[in-house]
């Protein structure tokens, strides 16, 4: 039994759960149980597959090809075959283990919030096919399964999203999602069909192997590379296909958890990683962009949030942001590392608010909460450990992978002179902070607010704390490092390594490619003769910026962190500023932000509106161009018709009647031979066959 | 033909019978008469394995395929001896063209 | 000619004539009768084709079990055991015809056909290799066929007593 087949075990376990509980799942007592067990065992594998992986054996990338599609070359067509498969390589068992801890942690979550719910073994089974499709993605060798799973996630997503689909805004929730994530997977199947018509492959070894060897370049890469990214920016809310994500809050609490927070979304974040290698400079700056876009917009907007749940849905936004913004600016370690940690802390975050929502009687307003610290101290706890993490102070994970993105987006900025990317980084680190405390003050802090709720409010059951322990301790930098201020010493920065780019030397960023380095620095370097002196120095070029903004770095974003933490603290706990002041003084902003930048009135009255417009101008062509060719033929056929009628009535019955009484004649005549007795056939039988022997005989 | 006995001997034996068979099939109105112009049938189809087999144009598989059509006709046998009492108990005879309730 | 020649017509001879005798007999016990000495001779010529165990088989089995099985059979369904049998002669005007015709084309055939190869093999033991192919590479056939003959006893005996029972 080799790693392999252990995966594929870990794949189909939760499938299997799927299928027991879809279709006997009213059968078997305690089905939850059931599946939360395959889980765990799920999990049990890929820490297995993990730890033999990454400590002890030091494998390379293990591989299990086959060939689904074999079309031999014909005439006029080359042929082409298609080989799919499963791998994994580093970020695969990083991966796989995350998606089975943060699944199996749900599940046992779940037990305690889904108790009373109707449709409990049918969220147990959704659980499970998003498991199986997950995995899947996560252990893809080639970019069309990828996409297969991708849209496997997508659906399951969306049945999670409505399964209480009763309310109307949960099941227009799961449509907007739905819909919204088409809009970027449109793009993404373009990406794989240009790599797949230029390159004749869809497994990603086969592809930069084809890229490395030039056969897909210039604007076509780039296009590629930004398409196939489209599909991210779909499932990992970023700007601009964000707005579904914090619709998406309509569903099951552990569920945003789940798949809202830590892992479907974290898919986007997966699918860059894993196409990294093809992805040129542009695409790379396309991507950079789009993830500091994303991470500040998202910050600001959770600032004014009042819903629990919207404030960390926009918070993971953000922070989706920080990691497509980290592979952007070519911090790949550090963008994978976020992903590990975030999914550990969000998860945390989310289940922590599902404990307080299930203690407050499902009430989700932050208002309408309040001094809950006393009631609920391990929820509290854990979440203020979550909060310091996802804010970036040390002793937590957090800090270890937020310090190295912001520094890779430093060195970048004062490498390739973007320096908004940098500026807005660091502006969320400030936004973050103060978004986070400003919940927990407002939740756990200060006096209770709605006193009849506050009076039942108690501390979960032990299904539901366990998790958040179990996440808050992962939150903790000591599981990933053992110096809580170096980063470059935790286990994942030394074992994701970022992949070789493969594209043009040309198209690369050129950052391990000192002459374009040179060319950028001191514009009349010759290029050529710079290349084969500086194989040492490209990477002491990099590096250099990055130990130049290390500490800086790291003393800056710790400040604004603190700045933020101390804001939070000043406006609502101590109340030296009047917060309702401070929003009057600001209204203008305040309400733009409040409206989410107004972006869901934007894609009214623009997407929406126009789709609405142009059905419209295609329902009055309908009616009045293609119903008057309709109508037109039915006239011209009414014509045709009774032609045909008087045709048939006089020719046709004739003939009918004609052939009638012409086989009555006959029939008359053959009933002599009809004697019904069985010898009698037997005797005409034989006789046919002598007949045939001699007609077909050959002389 | 040659003077010594060949393939082409027996297999002329073997279509007579399976010729007078078929005539005592389609003549004979007793049923019991009938199964035996049957059993001459698959009698000459048995010789003429039996007869391929050993003039090596067939292999061995012949002659087990003519011992499963002995089977056959064992079961055969039986099952119609069976039909037959029963139609003799219910209809009082068994002649086969006088057995047509079926058509009527 | 010798005398496997000589005792080939013989025999051929017994075959023939005895099957005209169960086909053109007036009396179905006769016919049956001449019945035993069709198969007899069948099983002489299988010795001829050095076909031991074939014609052990034959004889068992046709003589001792089947014909036995209809000799039971008409004794059962004939009150007397001169039964007349009736023959229609219009009927067999195109059956006599038609079996003319094809034992003549049947014939023709056979004599104008080149054979492959018409060399007698020499004698084998027979017994044994049909029991190794029919345990080997025939076992499913084999099986079906024991499955064939119990639904076929099953069978019988239910076709035949069910009219009894109602009547009971």
């Amino acid at each position: 039994m080799t790693l392999l087949h252990l995966a594929i075990a870990v794949l189909f376990l939760p499938l299997s759960g799927f299928t027991l509980l879809i279709f006997f799942g009213k059968k078997i007592r305690r089905s939850d149980l059931v599946e939360t067990a395959i889980l765990f065992v799920a999990l049990a594998f890929s820490l297995y597959i993990m730890i033999e992986k990454l400590f002890i054996l030091h494998l390379g990338t293990l591989d299990l090809t086959f060939r689904w599609i074999d079309i031999g070359a014909l005439v006029g067509h080359p042929g082409f075959v298609l080989d799919l498969g499963i791998a994994i390589d580093n970020i695969t068992a990083i991966m796989l283990v995350v998606v089975t801890l943060i699944s199996s942690l749900v599940h046992l979550f779940s037990l305690g919030y889904m108790h009373d719910d109707i449709r409990y073994t049918r969220y147990y089974a959704y659980l499970g096919f998003f498991s199986f499709s997950m995995l899947g993605i996560v252990l893809s060798n080639n970019i069309l399964m990828m996409y297969v799973f991708w849209e496997l996630v997508g659906i399951s997503s969306y049945l999670l999203i409505g399964h209480w689909f009763e309310k109307k805004s949960a099941s227009d929730a799961g449509k907007k999602a739905f819909i919204v994530n088409r809009v970027g997977d449109v793009g993404f199947f373009i990406g794989i069909m240009i790599v797949f018509t230029s390159l004749h492959t869809v497994l990603f070894s086969g592809i930069f192997k084809g890229i490395a060897a030039g056969q897909l370049s210039g604007p076509l890469l780039t296009a590629a590379g930004i398409l196939i990214f489209c599909g991210a920016v779909g499932k990992s809310a970023q700007f601009p296909l964000h707005v579904w994500l914090p619709d998406a809050m309509e569903g099951p609490t552990p569920v945003s958890a789940l798949i809202h927070a830590a892992t479907m979304v974290a898919a986007g974040v997966y699918l860059v990683a894993r196409v990294y290698p093809m992805l040129d400079a542009d695409a790379l700056t396309v991507i950079a962009y789009i993830g500091a876009m994303t991470a500040f917009l998202a910050a600001t907007i959770a600032i004014t949030q009042n819903d629990i749940k919207k404030v960390l849905a926009y918070s993971t936004i953000s922070q989706l942001g920080y990691m497509i913004l980290g592979l952007g600016v070519g911090a790949y370690s550090a963008g994978f590392f976020h992903l590990v940690t975030h999914a550990a802390f969000k998860a945390g975050l989310f289940l922590g608010s599902g404990s307080v929502i299930y203690a407050m009687h499902h009430e989700q307003d932050m208002r309408n909460m309040g001094g809950l610290r006393k009631k609920m101290p391990i929820t509290y706890w854990t979440f203020v450990i979550f909060s310091l993490s996802i804010s970036g102070i040390p002793l937590t994970s957090g800090f270890l992978s937020k310090d190295s993105i912001l520094g890779g987006a430093l060195a970048y900025g004062m490498l390739s002179g973007n320096y908004i990317i940098p500026v807005l980084g660091y502006g969320v680190v400030f936004l973050t902070a103060f978004y986070m405390f400003r919940l927990i003050i407002v939740t756990f802090h200060g006096e209770p607010r709605d006193l009849h709720k506050f009076e039942h409010a108690k501390e979960s059951p032990a299904v539901m704390t366990i998790p958040l322990i179990v996440l808050a301790s992962l939150s903790l930098f000591i599981f990933y490092t053992f110096n809580p201020f170096s980063p470059e010493s935790s286990w994942i920065m030394k074992d994701v390594v970022k992949p070789e780019s493969v594209v043009p030397a040309a198209q690369s960023r050129g950052w391990s490619k000192p002459a374009v380095i040179e060319t950028a620095m001191s514009p009349t370097a010759s290029s050529t003769s710079s290349q084969a002196q500086s194989g040492t120095k490209s990477v002491t070029y990099y590096e250099e910026a990055l130990e130049e903004s290390h500490y800086f770095g790291m003393g800056l974003s710790l400040t604004l962190a603190f700045l933020g933490i101390l804001a939070a603290f000043i406006i609502y706990h101590w109340k030296k500023i009047d917060a309702e002041k401070l929003k009057q003084s600001v209204k203008p902003v305040y309400t733009f932000l409040l409206n989410k930048w107004y972006f869901d009135e934007l894609y009214g009255a623009t997407v929406v509106a126009g789709t609405v417009r142009l059905s419209r101008m295609m329902a009055w062509f309908d009616g009045h161009i293609i119903d008057g060719i309709v109508n037109g033929a039915a006239t011209v056929t009414r014509g045709a018709s009774t032609l045909s009628g008087q045709f048939d009535h006089y020719v046709v019955d004739g003939l009918v009647n004609f052939s009638a009484r012409f086989t009555g004649l006959l029939g008359r005549g053959a009933r002599q031979v009809q004697t019904g007795k069985i010898q009698t056939y037997i005797v005409f039988a034989l006789l046919g066959v002598i007949i045939i022997f001699f007609a077909f005989r050959q002389f | 033909m040659n003077l010594h006995v060949g393939l082409t001997d027996f297999l002329i034996v073997s279509a007579i019978l399976f010729s007078l068979g078929i005539y005592g099939v389609v003549t004979r109105k007793n049923a019991i008469m009938v199964l035996m112009g049957i059993e001459l049938i698959l009698n000459s189809a048995n010789l003429n394995f039996v007869a391929f087999t050993r003039f090596g144009l067939m292999n061995l598989t012949g002659q087990v395929v003519a011992v499963f059509v002995i089977i056959l006709a064992a079961a055969e046998a039986a099952v119609l001896l069976a039909i037959v009492l029963n139609i003799h108990q219910q209809l009082n005879t068994v002649n086969v063209d006088e057995v047509d309730k079926l058509k009527n | 000619m010798n005398w496997y020649d000589i005792i080939f017509y013989a025999f051929a001879v017994i075959t023939v004539v005895s099957a005209v005798g169960v086909v053109f007999s007036r009396n179905i016990l006769y016919a049956a009768f001449s019945l035993l000495f069709t198969f007899f001779g069948i099983a002489a010529l299988y010795v001829l084709l050095t076909a031991d165990f074939i014609a052990v088989t034959q004889i068992l089995l046709y003589v001792g079990g089947i014909l036995v099985l209809i000799i039971f059979g008409v004794m059962l369904t004939s009150r007397a055991f001169n039964v007349e049998v009736k023959r229609g002669f219009l009927k067999r005007i195109p059956a006599v015809f038609v079996t003319a015709a094809l034992a003549g084309t049947l014939i023709g055939v056979l004599t104008t056909t080149r054979w492959p190869s018409v060399n007698f093999l020499p004698y084998e033991e027979t017994a044994r290799p049909i029991g190794v192919l029919l345990m080997t590479q025939f076992v499913l056939p084999f099986e079906l066929a024991s499955i064939l003959l119990l639904v076929a006893l099953v069978g019988a005996v239910i076709i035949a007593r069910r009219e009894k029972e109602k009547r009971a």
